[in-house]
């Protein structure tokens, strides 16, 4: 048993239910254009871990170079990307979410679980004919060659463009 | 009880996705459970995360007062085909997870954090994809 994984588990399923992020129709909204939810969770989440580990490894407290990177396999990561996010619009939830949809009582959340546990199923069939090489821990600092702080402004910039445009967006009738 | 604003639930899952670098060295995730669901020799500490993420989930809806056994799906859907569909979109999911070894918790919010190319790169193909499907399954949704 890790509890450490379990409790932060708790508090991720936590927040996401608080967010709406359990109901389907909410975050296909995103797609349709009706609702930014997942947009505005995603990206502020983002800058907020990102900008804590900036400052924590700043001040001193941890050191950045120790935080795993996921490695970087450009032609997968597209084509897993697409295949992904087609999943996403049509099931309405993701991986973590459906958990916690399936969690609260939502059948469509456990069905979505299902089809996780086959598509896995089925790409581990299909894995011996695939294999990828990895480009490593590439990082957009290092692929772009400027340094780290400039990037994580540039993320802020581009989050806060994100949220004015999805104000906008829902603006309009 | 009406959902909490965005932004406030966002920096919520931040600060967890915070805490999860600082305590374990690495970031959330979620694929890596099914994964060790479908192969138990796969090493993933993701399973427990993920069962934390239920009893989470579960704890928030219990008190919002919104735990009922019901399926969510848009106004022209009959349950039956929303299952099915929510069951297809979970195959290309995991398929595509595979594929980019990592999903929304994992690779999105855990490499876009890092600042990770293949998670930025990943981000974009996912939205993309995402608008780009909704042309076809439109009438699920509204």
């Amino acid at each position: 048993m890790d509890l450490t994984a379990i409790g932060l588990g708790v508090a991720f399923g936590f927040c996401l239910e608080r967010g709406g992020m359990a109901y389907a129709p909410k975050l296909a909204g995103q797609f349709t254009g009706t609702d930014f939810t997942v947009l505005r969770v995603m990206f502020s989440a983002i800058i907020t871990a990102m900008l804590g580990l900036f400052w924590l490894d700043r001040l001193g407290l941890i050191d950045l170079a120790h935080v795993y990177v996921p490695d970087t396999y450009l032609p997968a990561q597209t084509l897993g990307g697409v295949i992904f996010g087609a999943g996403f619009a049509t099931a309405g939830l993701c991986p973590g979410t459906s958990c916690v949809a399936a969690a609260t009582g939502r059948l469509d959340g456990l069905a979505v679980m299902v089809g996780l546990i086959l598509g896995v199923i089925a790409f581990n069939v299909a894995h011996p004919w695939y294999d990828a090489a990895p480009l490593g821990p590439e990082t957009l600092p290092s692929a772009l060659g400027v340094p780290y702080g400039v990037v994580v402004c540039l993320v802020v910039l581009l989050a806060l463009v994100v949220f004015g445009v999805s104000r906008t967006l829902e603006r309009q009738p | 009880m009406k959902y909490a604003n965005a932004y406030v639930a966002g920096v919520g899952v931040g600060l967890v996705l915070l805490a999860t670098f600082v305590l374990t060295g690495h970031g959330l995730g979620a694929i890596g459970a099914y994964s060790r669901l479908v192969d138990p020799s796969h090493e993933d500490w993701t399973l427990y995360e993920l069962l934390g993420v239920a009893i989470g989930g579960a704890l928030s809806a219990g008190l919002a007062g919104r735990l009922r056994l019901a399926i969510a799906r848009g106004p022209h859907v009959t349950p039956t085909a929303r299952l099915a569909t929510a069951g297809a979109g979970g195959v290309a999911m995991g398929i595509g997870a595979k594929l980019a070894r990592g999903c929304t918790s994992g690779l999105a919010l855990s490499g876009g954090a890092v600042l990770s190319v293949g998670a930025w790169v990943f981000i974009a193909c996912a939205f993309a994809a995402g608008y780009a499907i909704m042309l076809v399954v439109k009438r699920l949704w509204i």
